[in-house]
């Protein structure tokens, strides 16, 4: 059973309800169950935020890596490129999410305009 | 900051007037119009592109984002939509990309409870949590006194979801009269938006490395384990995070 699987207007949603809606809140709500019980420097939670933590990190780099739509015909070099200006934009900021973006967009998009 | 400074924890204010519910969920609405708010509505910019280059429609991408309320778990779902992965498949990448709702959640209920708070509450505005207004929260809650807590918070979530269910219709709307560049651009949003917030939010240094080693890992398992690739990359580079967290505590202990 896949997004595609029903053809009716509702399996969209219900996917999207049970692989998205429960999949998050259910964390949220154990989450506020467990609020106060524990402590947030706990070697478990420690884990948990590593893994969740690669897992995010691996979504970003595929993103880059391996995109779908308009930047899919881009060079490979400038998307690598222009992430790794942004992120050091956003060091060298002390840490301004702005300037990073502002850095990582303003080189990819004069990239794409100069390969025409 | 757009409250007083000398509002804080022991302020006795009439917190149980309407009028002082009302105008605190103000402030928490206004606490949005600022850098954070406006990077969050430029990453769901590039999230709605993504959306639509996927096939979702125009409500399926409201409504996942009214109910997910969580970028990176949203754009993992997409993923698994598009590579095809079962209902079950699909659950398990976004459950696993969203455990750290969890701990986010156990370290703002506390601050967000007072004594006369109710639990349902609690449980309903858990769902505006994800990392902007949790960090907004956690900024601003030592000068919200302790009763209005819950009706800041809920200014800071609802106006965030709702903007930025705006945003999505909107973006979905008007993507199909941009020029390829400037869609190439709002997709690059989304990668480059984690790839600053998510260093910033690390609690402990083995958060950087589990950052720096998933972000080596993911294409690699994309290569060599197609489907398993979030998976693998997840366990493994975080897992060794771990290892190297343990490793590193434990030669503290012995110097």
């Amino acid at each position: 059973m896949n997004f595609d699987t029903f053809d009716a207007w509702w399996w969209p949603y219900l996917f999207i309800l049970l692989a998205g809606w429960l999949a998050t809140d259910t964390w949220r709500y154990l989450g506020v169950y467990l609020g106060g019980k524990m402590s947030d420097e706990s070697d478990i939670l420690v884990f948990v935020r590593c893994i969740a933590t690669a897992l995010v990190a691996a979504v970003i780099a595929n993103l880059i890596v391996f995109p779908s739509g308009a930047l899919a015909d881009s060079p490979l070099a400038l998307r690598v490129g222009a992430a790794i200006a942004g992120f050091a934009a956003y060091l060298l900021s002390r840490k301004q999410i702005l300037a990073g973006i502002a850095v990582a967009e303003a080189v990819l998009l004069s990239g794409l305009y100069l390969i025409g | 900051m757009l409250v007083p400074a000398s509002m804080n924890e022991n302020t006795t204010v009439e917190s149980d007037s309407k009028e002082s519910h009302i105008s605190w969920y103000l402030r928490g609405v206004r606490r949005c119009f600022s850098v954070p708010g406006l990077v969050l509505v430029s990453a769901f910019v590039g999230f709605a592109g993504l959306a639509r280059e996927a096939g979702l429609t125009l409500p399926q991408t409201v409504f996942m984002t009214g109910v997910v309320w969580a970028l990176p778990a949203q754009v993992v779902l997409i993923g698994a939509m598009i590579a095809g992965n079962s209902l079950i498949a699909a659950a398990f990448a976004v459950a696993l990309s969203s455990v750290r709702l969890a701990p986010m959640v156990v370290a703002l209920t506390p601050e967000m409870r007072g004594p006369r708070t109710r639990k349902w509450v609690l449980y309903a505005l858990s769902h505006f949590v994800a990392i902007t207004s949790w960090v907004l929260a956690m900024e601003s809650f030592r000068t919200v006194p302790r009763d209005l807590r819950t009706a800041y918070y809920t200014g800071i979530g609802t106006t965030l979801v709702l903007v930025n269910m705006g945003v999505v219709a909107t973006v979905f709307l008007l993507a199909e009269r941009l020029p390829l560049q400037v869609s190439a651009a709002l997709f690059f949003l989304t990668p480059i938006y984690f790839l600053t917030s998510l260093w910033g939010s690390a609690r402990e240094r083995a958060g950087h490395v589990a950052m720096v080693l998933g972000l080596l890992s993911g294409p690699v398992f994309h290569l060599i384990l197609p489907g398993f690739d979030l998976l693998a990359a997840g366990g493994i580079a975080g897992g060794a995070a771990y290892i190297w967290h343990r490793i590193r505590l434990k030669k503290g202990a012995d110097t």
